[in-house]
């Protein structure tokens, strides 16, 4: 491990200890604050019964990546290729980002149900700004002097989106889904605290309802690791394809 | 043979250059020689159709056009490689974007890499190989443009010394080997008399051609030849006046 690692790893230990000693010494009940080991107890026993909870807020976080990838890639393109249409949209798509996402989850629950669509759509109206604007700066930040010379080839826009603009964008593409998926959490779990059957948000709201603190902080847990989980998903994938030095 | 006629281009309303006059007959090297800054770049903007131009005519093999873009082929001083293609990949752009005959175009790229000594370097990427032979790959991506006449833009101007005297006589080589007609800019003196048939010195803003020489001396040249070195103290005598004036 290198140094940075080594001193982060130290610091979360500390702060658990203190976490640990301050609970066991003050003795708070555990239905307010249960010490770190007994989350970490939990979210190992109590598997069987997260897992499935876990997966159906994974799958709503995997749909609304891919229903937001399906959806910023071709504005953004289109964005790019036409001036008019970014200067156009712009407005709006920086006014969906100001209503907050709370605001629009119980209307949203109203249109799609309870099930799963609801849930997908808030993820996917999280996750689709950050990859819309920063593909976007990445297609925009092509050095002109590389358009002049794929100008001169006579190179139709298409292929040089291919050749040249998607490829340049390619490191800003990644820096912006990144952000996407470790946010794309939020949007599910939202969706699922408004009315749901099942999925970790579901489950914090049950168990928060009925004192089970440790099962609360447990689903946390769960769900930061599948964000991380995530991240590092995206980063390999970006190690994979950007191969080139810029 | 490429004929500009009272070509202007104004720049917040001055201009970068008018009534501006140039004839380049086919096979023929010219070298516009000025220093940084006197809008050599915004001329080969202008003629490729990068910008528009303000006023002028265009003539190519007798055809008006209204600029250059799909007729010549363009060399940078940055060498504009894309670090994600191989250099076989980066050479066969110009055949990509065009369509057409694929394995041709590599037969024939594959020959002008050995020619110009990047043979084995096929699948390197540009970060790994020299600038030397990044640049001699965007030679290669030039004459993969299939056309007769090429701008050059201060093309070795990114190179240390040595390298681009190394660099120099590849240049030649388009136009004694390959027949291009070429029209290059530069503001290195040594460089214009190993290579051009005509050397027209200009004036910064607006810019002018103001005064020709046509070494005629067979090519390559050696750099201590007596009658370039002459031509040499004459241009930089002009130069000098030109830039008190």
């Amino acid at each position: 491990m290198n140094r940075a690692g080594f001193s982060a790893a130290a610091l979360v230990c500390l702060l658990l200890g203190i976490w640990e000693g301050a609970v066991r010494i003050w003795e708070i009940p555990v239905f307010i604050l249960p010490p770190p080991s007994q989350i970490g107890w939990t979210a190992i026993v109590k598997a069987p019964l997260i897992l499935p909870h876990a997966a159906v807020t994974g799958a709503e976080i995997c749909l609304g990546v891919l229903l937001a990838l399906a959806t910023a890639v071709p504005l953004a393109v289109a964005m790019f290729a036409k001036p008019m249409l970014e200067k156009a949209l712009s407005p709006f798509l920086v006014a969906s980002q100001a209503i907050p996402v709370f605001a629009l989850a119980p209307l949203l629950v109203i249109w799609l149900g309870y099930g799963i669509a609801s849930k997908v759509f808030m993820a996917w109206i999280i996750i689709f700004f950050p990859i819309t604007v920063s593909l976007l700066q990445g297609l925009k930040s092509c050095d002109p002097e590389y358009r002049t010379l794929f100008t001169l080839m006579g190179s139709p826009f298409f292929k040089t989106l291919a050749l040249l603009y998607w490829p340049w964008a390619l490191p800003q593409f990644f820096a912006g889904l990144r952000v996407g998926v470790s946010v794309a959490t939020i949007g599910a779990v939202i969706g699922e605290w408004v009315g749901a059957q099942q999925g970790l948000g579901f489950l914090m709201i049950q168990s928060n309802a009925r004192l089970q603190t440790p099962l609360v902080f447990a689903a946390i847990l769960w769900l930061a690791a599948m964000g991380l989980f995530l991240w590092g998903l995206v980063g390999m994938l970006e190690k994979q394809i950007i191969t080139w030095k810029s | 043979m490429l004929q500009v006629t009272d070509l202007a281009k104004y720049y917040n309303g001055q201009p970068v250059f008018s009534g501006f006059d140039l004839h380049l007959p086919a096979g023929r090297f010219q070298v516009l020689l000025g220093p940084s800054g006197c809008g050599k770049t915004t001329l080969f903007n202008t003629l490729t159709g990068v910008t528009f131009k303000d006023a002028g005519a265009i003539t190519w093999q007798g055809e008006a056009v209204p600029h250059l873009g799909n007729l010549c082929a363009y060399m940078h001083q940055k060498d504009l490689l894309l670090p994600w293609f191989s250099l076989m990949d980066n050479a066969l752009l110009p055949a990509r974007t065009r369509g057409g005959d694929m394995a041709a175009a590599q037969d024939r790229a594959g020959q002008l890499f050995f020619r110009l000594g990047l043979g084995g370097y096929e699948s390197h990427r540009p970060d790994q190989v020299s600038g030397g032979m990044r640049q001699r790959c965007a030679l290669v991506r030039t004459l993969m443009f299939d056309r007769d006449l090429i701008l050059l833009d201060e093309p070795l101007s990114a190179l240390d010394a040595i390298t681009r005297q190394r660099h120099q006589h590849l240049l030649l080589l388009l136009q004694t080997e390959f027949g291009k007609t070429i029209l290059m800019i530069t503001h290195d003196v040594d460089e214009a008399l190993l290579l051009a048939d005509d050397i027209f010195l200009l004036t910064p803003m607006p810019m002018t051609l103001f005064r020709r020489f046509s070494p005629a001396l067979p090519k390559p040249r050696a750099f201590d030849d007596p009658k370039l070195l002459h031509t040499k103290a004459e241009i930089l005598d002009h130069l000098e006046k030109g830039g008190v004036s």
